[in-house]
């Protein structure tokens, strides 16, 4: 069964379709990559499996339960995270207190150590920054900062929007070898990209989303071969 | 050959053995010790500033309260005591307002209505007017309750509302507060709070079994202010603790960025909810202390130079800095009160335009010679204008004080003044200081003289002939200063812009 199920998704800014039946599944301990342009929806679906907004007809499934009409705050606590686009960090606020309001629904703070300790043991420099505000990060330490508070959520499923954008070329691979090594972890992953060379290299299996329909659907392997997909991204 | 120059060669032999030296500008390590930079000033005032940053936040309040606490002993006048029961009300009002603009990030301009809702829910259940007589310990959590539970309906439309938008909704309801204040002698053709006559002859506060009369032979009651100071140091101490804990913190990531508190799972609705209240029980609980004391309770009390009187004390001291914010409150309390006198206040001007040119020139000969020539310009203008026709130089200065003499012989003050001069002086004034920063070089120093005098000019003969705008232009005019100088305010956190 999966973690996460779209079916049928229909979503609408005012009068405009925006997501038209999208349908989406991520396995336990799965990675999954959603691919697309500008304006393809790609951050519409993350905020609709987030609930930030709400689809029209359609259903979103999470581990095992309906949760089409319930809030953000209930789904992050059965176990959603998400890794914002442009990471999205509280600047004024240090990394400490930035990795403590991802634990926010932790509400006893139980575990919290072996929380900080997982998210210290992967990324050793948000350990050294820990008491830096998280404005003065550089980009790359920025995007460690915004996956650490994600994680101390302790996740099922880690959604990721564009963790390449805004990085040197070399950051993206270091990021892109992290989201692996978070993968590795045991954690299912949607990561949701334009880069789809980079993606595709990583994932178990891609979507290609394309104004607002899903217009490919395969193992990232058959994707990278895809005559259409290479034409259109990877520009060969 | 000097040092530097040695390390270089020794590097250019041995390739990456200098990297210790290296510049460390555009390195992370440039980035990550900007706080310690930052932070840490040298020389003797640095090290002093450094031993005050460890002193802890309690001491500053105990030390604070305490003396405030001994104020009256030094001050036997009920004037300076009654100013400084004013001070702790403004205090208690600037607290409340932290609340919900420094730390919930929403401009809530319907804050002063929420001081009104507890003055008028006091006065209604301690008064004559329905022959209740609650006791306090009952009556100000009363009205600390009905406040709170006003903010929350006030904020219930509110919660998906932000900025400007949330702005014009409190606005509205401030607006609504003072319409049915005002008409509160007619609701449904019942006379339920007086109207524009107020509410009168409401208790004072009575703890436990004993009451606090306001006066003594007309000479305000000291104990007022021990019982404001009282609860100035638990509020504080409360939403202290409020700020500390997980919901403190999740108010400043919701002021940062409400999309990504969203995203970590925080109720945003709530917690903007809970900041509305918390602000307007504070606003509340402050009501009942003013009510009880003046015995009475009128709409006009609540009107919107309050509100910015609020706004400027907020903004001044550092929005969501409590220490910061009191301060801010403190120095426009008693700003407002020495501007009202004006001899008092020429001592305030004079000295501020002095410091402020020492700050900006330092001790040069750039700064002598524009004190020389202001001094000089004066003099002779003062000689030409008196020879010319004595009236021009009759006057003797508003206000009295050491300063006003000295200020009669130095700017010229007509007897009476044209009516037209006023008006052209302080236009040619604003003109004057627009052009200077527009200038540079000789041309601003230059122009820098004329403009000093022209500024003492239309102090002495416009702006202390009245007092009561000049309060505000002051308070303006300093705002603008140190909004320039310093955009966080004297206590505030500096915004940190992610790019």
């Amino acid at each position: 069964m999966s973690l996460l199920e779209l079916s049928g998704i229909n979503t609408y800014y005012g009068l405009i379709h925006i997501l038209q039946d999208v349908n989406i599944e991520v396995g336990e301990g799965e990675l999954v990559a959603l691919l697309g342009g500008n304006a393809s929806g790609k951050s519409t679906t993350l905020k609709t499996i987030l609930g930030i907004v709400r689809p029209k007809t359609g259903t979103v499934r999470f581990a095992g339960e309906d949760v089409t009409n319930r809030k953000t705050s209930h789904r992050i606590g059965r176990g959603m995270a998400i890794v914002p686009e442009n990471r999205r960090l509280f600047g004024p606020m240090t990394v400490l207190e930035n990795l403590e309001m991802g634990a926010y629904l932790n509400r006893e703070g139980k575990g919290r150590k072996e929380d900080f300790d997982r998210v210290y043991t992967l990324f050793p420099r948000v350990h050294e920054r820990r008491s830096q505000l998280a404005g003065t990060l550089s980009g790359g330490e920025q995007q460690m900062v915004a996956m650490g508070r994600a994680l101390m959520a302790r996740p099922k499923l880690l959604l990721m929007d564009e963790p390449s954008m805004g990085l040197a070329p070399v950051l993206v691979e270091r990021s892109f070898e992290i989201i692996k090594q978070v993968h590795e972890a045991g954690v299912a992953m949607l990561v949701v990209e334009q880069n789809a060379n980079v993606s595709l290299s990583i994932a178990d299996r891609g979507y290609v989303l394309q104004t607002g329909r899903i217009v490919l659907a395969d193992k990232a392997s058959a994707l990278l071969e895809n005559e259409g997909l290479r034409k259109a991204y990877l520009g060969r | 050959m000097d040092d530097r120059t040695g390390d270089s060669a020794f590097e250019q032999a041995v390739p990456g053995a200098g990297t210790t030296a290296a510049p460390r500008i555009g390195k992370d390590e440039w980035v990550a010790s900007v706080g310690g930079r930052r932070a840490g000033r040298g020389g003797p005032l640095g090290a002093i500033e450094q031993r005050l940053r460890r002193v802890p936040w309690w001491a500053w309040l105990a030390l604070f309260v305490a003396l405030a606490a001994l104020l009256p002993v030094g001050f036997e006048s009920g004037y300076v005591r009654r100013i400084a029961f004013d001070t702790v009300i403004y205090m208690l009002l600037a607290l409340g307002l932290n609340v919900v603009v420094g730390w919930g990030g929403l401009l809530d301009l319907g804050y002063v209505a929420f001081f009104g809702v507890g003055a008028y829910s006091y006065a209604v259940v301690s008064s004559d007017k329905f022959d209740l007589h609650l006791p306090a310990l009952l009556s100000i959590p009363l009205a600390c309750v009905v406040g709170g539970l006003v903010g929350l309906l006030v904020g219930l439309p509110s919660r998906r509302l932000v900025g400007d938008y949330l702005a014009i909704v409190t606005l509205f309801f401030f607006q609504i507060f003072l319409t049915v204040s005002n008409n509160s002698d007619n609701i449904g053709g019942r006379d339920l709070a007086g109207g524009p006559n107020g509410l009168i002859n409401i208790d004072p506060l009575g703890l436990f079994g004993r009451e606090l009369r306001v006066s003594t032979d007309g000479i305000f009651n000291v104990a007022y202010l021990y019982v404001a100071l009282v609860f100035f140091a638990l509020v504080y101490l409360a939403l202290r603790f409020a700020n500390e804990s997980r919901t403190g913190r999740a108010w400043r990531s919701l002021r940062e960025d409400p999309l990504a508190a969203e995203m970590m799972g925080m109720p945003v609705s709530r917690l903007k909810l809970m900041a509305f209240a918390f602000g307007a029980a504070v606003a509340a609980l402050t009501g009942t202390f003013v009510t009880a004391l003046n015995a009475s309770v009128f709409p006009q009390t609540f009107e919107f130079p309050l509100l910015i009187t609020l706004y400027t004390m907020v903004i001044l001291g550092g929005a969501g800095s409590q220490a910061g914010v009191v301060i801010g409150a403190v120095a426009i309390s008693v700003l407002l009160e020495v501007l009202r006198e004006p001899g008092d206040a020429r001592y305030l001007f004079y000295a501020v335009v002095l410091l402020g040119i020492v700050a900006a020139m330092r001790l040069s000969t750039r700064l002598a010679v524009v004190l020389g020539g202001t001094l000089a310009l004066g003099f002779v203008a003062h000689a030409v204008a008196g020879r010319v026709d004595e009236d021009w130089t009759a006057g003797a200065g508003t206000g009295g004080g050491g300063l006003a003499a000295w200020a009669a012989d130095w700017v010229i003050v007509p007897e009476r003044l044209a009516g037209w001069i006023a008006p052209v002086s302080y236009i040619a004034l604003i003109a004057a200081v627009l052009a200077l920063t527009l200038a540079s070089g000789w041309t601003r120093l230059a122009l820098l003289v004329p403009t000093l005098y022209l500024a003492a000019f239309v102090w002495e003969n416009v702006m202390l002939v009245k007092p009561e705008p000049t309060r505000f232009v002051i308070l303006g005019a300093m705002l603008v200063a140190v909004m320039v100088a310093r955009p966080e305010g004297i206590l505030g956190e500096k915004r940190v812009e992610i790019i």
